[in-house]
């Protein structure tokens, strides 16, 4: 392998566990935020112990997300040195501002975790609100340095000099909002979704109707009902993203569909191997004319194809798979949701059957699978750039050598905490069971 | 004072800030490894019950440090970033389980010792690792072909200027965090413990400075540009010297509260932070304007002015706002008797 592919592999694979523990750290807040909510509303002591033992396991996270995202960070300047000189000239303020919230992510996290008892109850409110808020911001502004990869601006680009530059500009770059809002609102659906998964999965190991299991029960609807607005919201932000990649990135949507001739009427294909020696989708299912429908609102809308750029510009063919699997993904867990809340709240069914409990279990895995798509869909569609069509990737990489131990290494690192950090969850929650924390709360109100 | 002066003070006050904490940090780490069998000092105790709650905020800087060396001098950060991927990817590393095993060792309780000694051993190695940068940057084990630098590792690790790094990193690490242990454990009426923190500090104190000394030797013979222009200041590191020793005696003196007990850690905390800020200063001064010798200065390192501005109102308004936030977390984890003298955990 050469260095190039080395390094990307290495941050690829930096990110792709990063991000694991990130998304569930900007979710989970907002379930423990609502669970607090919840229990000042309902005075039902089962939200408290929710809100508890969620945050245990978001403390344990924390405990691989912060070195895993620090090595993000670092690794950025060791291993892209190109990119970072001009993101440091250019758009150094996300990264900037970012180390704001982090700070108060720490700081108030430390407080809700280790001062507890000793701060009133809306201070813990705060605290929490504070900690998610943290969680979010540093998300949205990390996401802003992916967003100008995409759609650079604030600067003029000529004979290799970057002249006129205006941080603000490139900071508020075309394709901020947009895609901030998607990589917020999908980590919301990985957060509802991973609870979901969990609180299904004990379900069917407790008795129906236990005090255990009614415990599930209201963890599960309050992670179905958040799951189903956010995975809805997602859909229709994804969609205006979509739209952006028409506008600003053509060829990364072209190859994202599998389109390789201009045309107006374009067909949306799902599914399929796209083949570049015959120009087609093997195995896709077509309908006629979406795709111009989607990617500009009218079924006369060309959409350009990849046969108008050339080859060695084209982004590699199976991000339509990946594509495909995080839509797929995303259209699947809104069916879920609301199958699962009309069953219960406006069939008045009292049980979930068996195959729907254990499509509920599948959920929180399948939204970290579509996190996972969607953003190697996202950096590896922009190849061969690491900024469009300013900074080629293969210039911006660094001139050491020997890639290849290190990037050993941190595999194996990321191994060994990916184990320990399952082992220590799964040991801890079996210690300090739920009837445990229930107990306890309702011997202490 | 120019752009390029305030930015590299920006960035050199964040070294020092992160230095104080970051030593803190493992140090208290692998004190409470080291005393994890005494039960009856509280030793551990008292380290831990410090670094629950900071570690994170700690780490926080860190990564401060480094946006701030990409953000204030990109051209720079391109060099840095080039020449440290080895030893930047070890502090990685290491700080990762570091991390980890430190919040695992809080949660799985029955592996508590195992996982504390993962992360004492490995977190007491990173301050060696991170002093590095210092030798690195003085540019005599970088090497440039076709204009790329690489760094020579086989010369790095051979250099006794580099281990005396090491050893004045490893050192000063333990000294600093058992004197600040000491006064926390004072503050917490833990007598037991504070008594261990201060033979500690009592030892490892002139080990220390001992490795100032041999830093400041290698530095004649393998850096004398550096050397040379530190000497310069030599009143100024004689006025350092000095706080020093007066963080010395006051380990000896009769405490001002308590005539019975011996020792003011909380003067020589301030002695000795003062010494390093002293110290430290005459270090960056000498070192200015290069930041990798003798290729990369400030002022060709320096970003783009409007880019510069943009990250100066932020850092001010940043600061404005999380400042009462970290008073906040000051009053309760360094100042409420409630928490420092608790009896349990
Ligand atoms: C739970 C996760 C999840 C779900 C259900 C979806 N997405 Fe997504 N998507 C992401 C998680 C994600 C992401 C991981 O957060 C990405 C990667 C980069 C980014 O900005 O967000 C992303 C990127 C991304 C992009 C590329 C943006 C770019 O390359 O700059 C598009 C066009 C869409 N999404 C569209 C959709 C559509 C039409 C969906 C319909 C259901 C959808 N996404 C569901
Ligand atoms: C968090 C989830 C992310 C994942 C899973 C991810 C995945 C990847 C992968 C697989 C690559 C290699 C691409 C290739 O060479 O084919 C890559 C490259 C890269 N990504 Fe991302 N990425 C993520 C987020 C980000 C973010 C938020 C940024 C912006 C700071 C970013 C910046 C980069 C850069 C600079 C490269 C290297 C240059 C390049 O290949 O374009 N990534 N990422
Ligand atoms: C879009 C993808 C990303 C999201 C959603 C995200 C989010 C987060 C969050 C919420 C945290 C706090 C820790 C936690 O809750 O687990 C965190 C930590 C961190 N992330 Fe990421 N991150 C992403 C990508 C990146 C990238 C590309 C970098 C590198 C530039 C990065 C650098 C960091 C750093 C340095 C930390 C540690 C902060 C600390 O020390 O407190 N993240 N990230």
């Amino acid at each position: 392998m050469d260095n190039l592919l080395i390094a990307r592999s290495l941050f690829g694979t930096t990110m792709a566990f990063h991000i694991i523990f990130a998304t569930i750290g900007v979710g989970l807040p907002l379930m423990i935020l609502t669970a607090e909510l919840l229990y000042q509303k309902t005075k039902d002591l089962d939200y408290v112990v929710m809100a508890k033992r969620w945050t245990k396991t978001f403390a344990v996270l924390l405990g691989v997300g912060i070195p895993t995202g620090t090595i993000a960070g670092v690794q950025l300047s060791l291993l892209w040195p190109g990119f970072m000189e001009v993101i440091g000239r250019v758009m150094p303020l996300p990264f900037q501002i970012e180390i704001y919230a982090f700070f108060i992510e720490a700081l108030f996290m430390s407080i809700y975790v280790y001062a507890a008892e000793r701060i009133a109850p809306w201070m813990r409110v705060i605290s929490l609100t504070l900690v998610a808020l943290g969680a979010l911001a540093s998300a949205v502004l990390i996401t802003n340095v992916h967003a100008f990869q995409g759609t650079p601006a604030g600067f003029r680009y000529e004979n290799g000099k970057f002249l006129d530059i205006n941080p603000w500009e490139a900071f508020f770059n075309p394709s901020f909002f947009v895609t901030a809002g998607h990589v917020a609102l999908s980590a919301y659906v990985v957060g509802a979704f991973v609870v979901a998964s969990v609180a299904a999965f004990k379900m069917m190991r407790n008795k129906y109707g236990s005090r255990v299991y009614l415990f599930h029960q209201k963890a599960l609807m309050v992670s179905l009902v958040l799951g189903g607005i956010f995975s809805f919201l997602t859909a229709i932000n994804g969609h205006e993203s979509a739209q952006y990649l028409h506008e600003y990135q053509p060829e990364k949507l072209a190859a994202a569909e599998g389109l390789f001739e201009t045309q107006s009427h374009a067909p949306l294909a799902i599914g399929g191997i796209t083949d570049r020696e015959t120009q087609t989708i093997k195995g896709a299912i077509e309908i006629p004319w979406l795709l111009s429908f989607l990617a500009g609102n009218s079924f006369d809308t060309v959409v350009v194809g990849l046969n108008d750029f050339p080859e060695e510009l084209w982004p590699p063919l199976f991000i339509h798979t990946l594509f495909n699997a995080m839509v797929g993904i995303g259209s699947l867990l809104i069916l879920i949701s609301l199958v699962g809340i009309v069953w219960k709240k406006f069939m008045k069914k009292d049980r979930f059957p068996k195959w729907f409990l254990w499509v509920l279990v599948a959920s929180g895995p399948l939204a970290v699978i579509a996190i996972e798509c969607g953003w190697i869909f996202a950096c590896t569609g922009r190849q061969p750039w690491v900024i469009y069509r300013v900074l080629a990737t293969a210039d911006s990489v660094t001139s050491a050598t020997n890639l290849g131990v290190l990037f050993l290494l941190f595999f194996s690192v990321y191994a060994l905490l990916g184990i320990t950090v399952v082992a220590v969850l799964l040991y801890f929650f079996r210690k300090n069971t739920e009837l445990d924390d229930i107990q306890k709360a309702e011997k202490g109100a | 004072m120019t752009n390029e002066l305030i930015a590299i003070t920006i960035l050199w006050g964040f070294v020092f800030i992160y230095s104080i904490m970051a030593t803190m940090d493992f140090g208290a780490g692998f004190w409470s490894m080291i005393y994890i069998n005494r039960k009856k000092t509280r030793a551990t105790n008292i380290a831990n019950r410090y670094l629950s709650p900071t570690w994170e905020v700690t780490n926080t800087f860190i990564v401060a440090l480094v946006v701030a060396v990409y953000s204030l001098f990109p051209k720079a950060a391109y060099t840095l970033g080039t020449i440290l991927l080895v030893p930047g990817s070890m502090i990685l590393l290491l700080l990762a389980v570091r991390s980890a095993f430190l919040v695992f060792s809080n949660i799985a309780t029955e592996y508590k010792k195992p996982l504390t000694y993962v992360s004492g051993i490995t977190g007491i190695l990173i301050p060696g690792l991170l002093i590095s940068v210092l030798p690195v940057a003085h540019g005599a084990f970088i090497e440039y072909e076709g204009g790329h630098p690489s760094l020579n590792l086989q010369k790095l690790f051979t250099s006794p200027n580099e281990y005396a790094f090491i050893g004045f990193a490893i050192s000063s690490t333990l000294f600093l965090s058992s004197l600040l242990l000491a006064d926390y454990s004072k503050t917490s009426n833990e007598m037991e413990a504070y008594k261990v923190y201060l033979r500690d500090c009592r030892i490892l104190g002139p080990i220390s400075l001992l490795m100032a000394f041999a830093i400041m030797l290698t530095l004649r013979a393998e850096t004398p540009w550096l050397y040379t222009r530190m000497m310069d200041d030599l009143p100024l590191l004689f006025v350092s010297l000095g706080f020093f020793l007066i963080g010395g005696i006051s380990l000896f003196l009769p405490s001002f509260s308590n005539k019975e007990e011996r020792g003011m850690p909380r003067i020589a905390v301030i002695a000795v932070t003062i010494q390093y800020f002293i110290a430290s200063y005459v270090y960056g001064k000498a070192h200015l304007p290069y930041m990798v010798y003798p290729n990369v200065t400030i002022q060709s390192g320096f970003t783009d002015p409007n880019s510069f501005m943009a990250v100066f109102i932020t850092y001010i308004a940043g600061f404005a706002i999380l400042f009462p936030g970290f008073i906040y977390f000051w009053r309760l984890f360094m100042h409420d008797k409630k928490y420092l003298r608790q009896k349990s955990s």
